[in-house]
């Protein structure tokens, strides 16, 4: 097994797109690792991302905020400010493992990984993160929701690589949560994730919305129709329930040693409440500030 | 094949070392430098017992890749006592019989070591979330809070 430490995006590609099939991007190493212990894959060459200085950053923009490939959780749950503008994204990530796991971990790392039950990935598509993805043919952006395709499986061609995550300012009045159900309370993969991202109105009317689930799906779902139940109402009781339908009419999920699918169906409902509760709370504290 | 010639800069001092790419810094430590004090639990990240500091950062040295370290501090718990004065926290684990067969407590030593240097006066609970990525199967836990409530209380002079 080659390893590489490649200082640029291009120098990356190059590498990737080189032919080898075996070759797989080291951002973490928190999943690769375990797979090879596993021997569930066996690369023959590495490219390792964290030497890449543009992949390092976590940049405060005019129109918001940008991140590379490269950071770890505990970069992020160390910026204060980050932590502040985008709390449901980080709700997301303080989920990824424990302190050792998210010190070496990436959010790139878990949306490329593309398990249906990646903490972080409901939490990004909900606040509408958008992808900066290189390779080849030059670089492209993409919203989260069309990386993952299916367990293990993304929309990345050979030789592209993602480099860093997009976030808009966020709208005036508006916030975002992320909670997951499982078993255990730490360390554990979720059985249903649920991320929501709303924004209010002068008049405390929801006026957009965003609604993602996790681990229902071979993917995570970006739920329209669950959005809409949340858009033109105060999220009242009645808006809740009809939120708690939709989310749980959107899951195809599988039936595991976690939970069955009619329990996983069940609880996206309910989860979707308690998000969207939260969700509420942070709009109006930042409506207030 | 060729093997990777690393140097680093293990508990103060620099160490250099040849390693193959498959082989993680839990391996390098243990059968390479006979740094045998980082223990396996589990090779996956779940246990916590191989726990070091990389950079100032507590990871698992089972998720780390040798090749991954050259020019890196790492901080293991060979590094904690100065000479044969143990460090507060393994004073306070001595004191408070916070360890029974012994495997989690490097682990969670340098964990509780890396949390203090963050945080010196933790909550009860500020210190059960720190240590959450630590596993023993023994002791329940509680001798091990109260072991590093105390050291962090005795560290601050308080
Ligand atoms: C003990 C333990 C507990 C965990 N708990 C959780 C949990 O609760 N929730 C959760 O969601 N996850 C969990 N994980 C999984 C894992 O930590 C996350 O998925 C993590 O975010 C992966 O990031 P990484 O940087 O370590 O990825 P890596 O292991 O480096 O990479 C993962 C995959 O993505 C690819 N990749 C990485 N970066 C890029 C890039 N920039 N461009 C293209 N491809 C890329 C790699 O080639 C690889 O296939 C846990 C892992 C462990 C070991
Ligand atoms: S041996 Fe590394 S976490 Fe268990
Ligand atoms: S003392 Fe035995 S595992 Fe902790």
């Amino acid at each position: 097994m080659r390893y590489e430490a490649p200082t640029s995006v291009e120098a990356a590609t190059e590498l990737l797109a080189g032919g080898k099939p075996e070759a797989r991007v080291l951002a973490g190493g928190t999943d690769i690792l375990v797979q090879m212990h596993m021997d569930a894959i066996a690369p023959e060459l590495l490219v390792d991302i964290k030497n890449i200085s543009e992949m390092r950053q976590i940049e405060s923009l005019d129109d918001g905020y940008r991140f590379g490939a490269a950071v770890t959780g505990v970069e992020l749950m160390d910026h204060a400010n980050f932590c502040r503008t985008w709390p449901g994204v980080m709700d997301g990530v303080k989920l990824i493992g424990s302190l050792q796991v998210r010190g070496r971990a990436t959010v790139a790392g878990n949306v490329c990984n593309a398990s249906p039950a990646a903490d972080s990935v409901p939490a990004l598509i909900a606040a509408g993160a958008i992808a900066t993805i290189a390779g080849p043919n030059g670089r492209r952006d993409i919203p989260v929701e069309d990386i993952g395709t299916g367990p293990g499986k993304t929309s990345l061609e050979n030789g592209e690589i993602l480099v860093s995550f997009f976030l808009a300012k966020a709208r005036p009045s508006s916030g975002g949560a992320y909670q997951r159900f499982t078993p255990r309370t730490e360390m554990d993969i979720a059985i249903v994730g649920v991320g929501i991202d709303l924004t209010l109105g002068d008049d405390g009317v929801c006026t957009h919305a965003r609604v993602a689930l996790g681990a229902v799906a071979e993917k995570a779902l970006l739920v329209e129709e669950a959005a809409a139940t949340l858009i033109g109402t105060k999220v009242d009781e009645q808006a809740l329930d009809n939120l708690a339908a939709a989310a749980s009419a959107a899951c195809r999920p599988i039936d595991d040693k976690r939970g069955t699918k009619e329990y996983r169906i069940e609880v996206a409902g309910v989860l979707a409440r308690r998000v969207a509760a939260i969700a509420l709370s942070r709009a109006k504290s930042a409506r207030e500030k | 094949m060729s093997k990777h010639h690393i140097t680093t800069t293990i508990n103060g001092d620099e160490v250099d070392f040849l390693c193959e790419t498959s082989q993680t810094l839990l391996d390098v430590l243990r059968d390479e430098l006979h740094l045998t004090g980082t223990k396996e639990g589990c090779a996956t990240g779940d246990c916590g017992a191989c726990s070091v500091s990389l950079d100032g950062v507590l990871v698992c040295s089972c998720l780390v890749l040798g090749v991954e370290t050259g020019g890196k501090k790492i901080e293991t718990i060979e590094g904690m006592a100065d000479g044969d004065e143990l460090h507060p926290l393994q004073r306070k684990f001595v004191e408070h019989v916070a360890l029974q067969c012994g495997i989690c407590t490097p682990g969670l030593l340098v964990a509780a070591r890396s949390l203090l240097a963050k945080n010196p006066d933790p909550t009860e609970e500020e210190v059960r979330f720190g240590l959450a990525g630590n596993l023993c199967r023994c002791t329940g836990y509680q001798n091990i809070v109260n072991a590093v409530l105390d050291a962090a209380a005795e560290m601050r002079g308080a």
